[in-house]
């Protein structure tokens, strides 16, 4: 008889642990093995969670742990959606958001297009063009730091090379108006290749057929690109979309590397001004209740993100 | 759109997923915009409300 895994892993069990688990039905085994992960769930996701919920509707602050915890009902929340240094903070990371996502589609989707085109050396510059995507954002916001540079940064003086101004003239972190430029270049920098790979796999399950018939039918090379590559590849890219919006809304290193929140509040995100609601002011119930509209809005996000990842699997 | 319409009013997972989308997607911009600060303040409500019913609909028959 031949030896199956099962039979094999049977034969493997120690003698006392096969005599304790005799008699357990399957249910009460597949219990063992998901109860600890789902005990890890519950202490760490859920709990916290639920205790958000509860803390957001106190004056609760977590460097008086002593002091006497008063219910404010819905304050917390009515404070915060009438601040308008938080609708601003809003803005800047709307800002952040719409414009990363703008590019990192736009160039992502035509690099995808590009190297879907079969030519020599096209495996080592998918390679190239993934890297930035697998470093840690602590170490691309620090180099990107000495980039922006004004006296030696190479930015400044790529810059400078093609308009003709004095590399020190203009400071991408420093100045208001080029500091909310600066981290979308960057946060592009990074995670176009992301985008990249997400079109990359939808244009290569687009069946050549479906190409062969149109060029039977004299259609022309544009006419294919809007009718066939962009409908199929659309759900791929509603799904880029989704997930870098969800990714953006949280973002957080990157940011605090390169600007710190600067200068003034112009880069200050929402996840930047949660952490010095929480860990600066102190603030733990009121910032509770930022955590729980930020969360409430990811989830929301996260709810769209995942119908349409069914539709993306469904094809 | 009668077909949506009927769907709604048959309880079905589709068009009922599709409103809870609109009210999310409205709730995200609402509080992202630049124009109009009562818009911020009721964003919440209405992003919990489409979250909500997101839940409750996607367990309607298709």
């Amino acid at each position: 008889m031949s030896e199956t895994p099962m039979t094999r892993a049977a034969s493997a069990t120690p003698p006392s642990v096969a005599r304790r688990i005799k008699g357990l039905s399957d249910r009460a085994i597949a219990w063992i093995f998901v109860g600890p992960t789902i005990f890890l769930l519950l202490a760490i996701n859920i709990f916290p969670l639920i205790w958000t919920v509860r803390l957001s509707f106190t004056d609760y602050k977590a460097n008086r742990a002593g002091r006497e915890i008063k219910n404010v009902g819905f304050r917390n929340y009515e404070r915060i959606l009438n601040d308008s240094d938080i609708w601003l903070n809003m803005q800047a990371t709307a800002h952040f958001l719409f414009w990363t996502i703008f590019f990192q589609v736009l160039i992502g989707f035509t690099l995808a297009y590009l190297i879907n085109k079969k030519f020599k050396g096209n495996d080592l510059w998918t390679t190239i063009i993934v890297l930035p995507m697998m470093l840690s954002p602590a170490v691309v916001g620090n180099f990107w730091k000495f980039l922006y540079q004004p006296q030696i940064g190479l930015f400044n003086y790529i810059v400078a090379f093609f308009t003709g101004k004095d590399p020190s003239s203009f400071e991408m972190l420093g100045s208001v108006d080029l500091a909310p430029w600066s981290i979308v270049i960057v946060d592009t920098w990074m995670w176009t290749p992301f985008v990249m790979l997400i079109c990359l796999a939808g244009l290569r399950s687009i069946p050549d057929y479906i190409y062969e018939a149109a060029e039977i039918d004299r259609a022309s090379k544009l006419r294919q690109f809007f009718t066939i590559t962009i409908p199929m590849v659309l759900p791929f890219l509603m799904l880029a979309v989704l997930f870098r919006g969800i990714e953006n809304f949280k973002m957080f290193d990157l940011v605090v590397q390169l600007t710190g929140g600067g200068p003034g509040s112009t880069t200050e995100l929402t996840s930047i001004n949660l952490k010095r609601e929480a860990f600066e002011k102190w603030r733990t119930g009121y910032a509770s209740a930022y955590a729980i509209i930020l969360f409430v809005t990811v989830f929301g996000l996260a709810s769209i993100y995942v119908k349409a990842l069914n539709k993306v699997k469904e094809r | 759109m009668s077909n949506f319409l009927s769907g709604l009013l048959r309880l079905r997972r589709g068009p009922w997923e599709i409103v809870a989308t609109i009210l999310i997607a409205l709730g995200v911009f609402m509080l992202m915009q630049p124009f109009v600060m009562w818009g911020f303040t009721y964003s919440f409500i209405i992003t919990l409300v489409g979250t909500v019913m997101f839940i409750i609909v996607s367990h309607f028959p298709e």
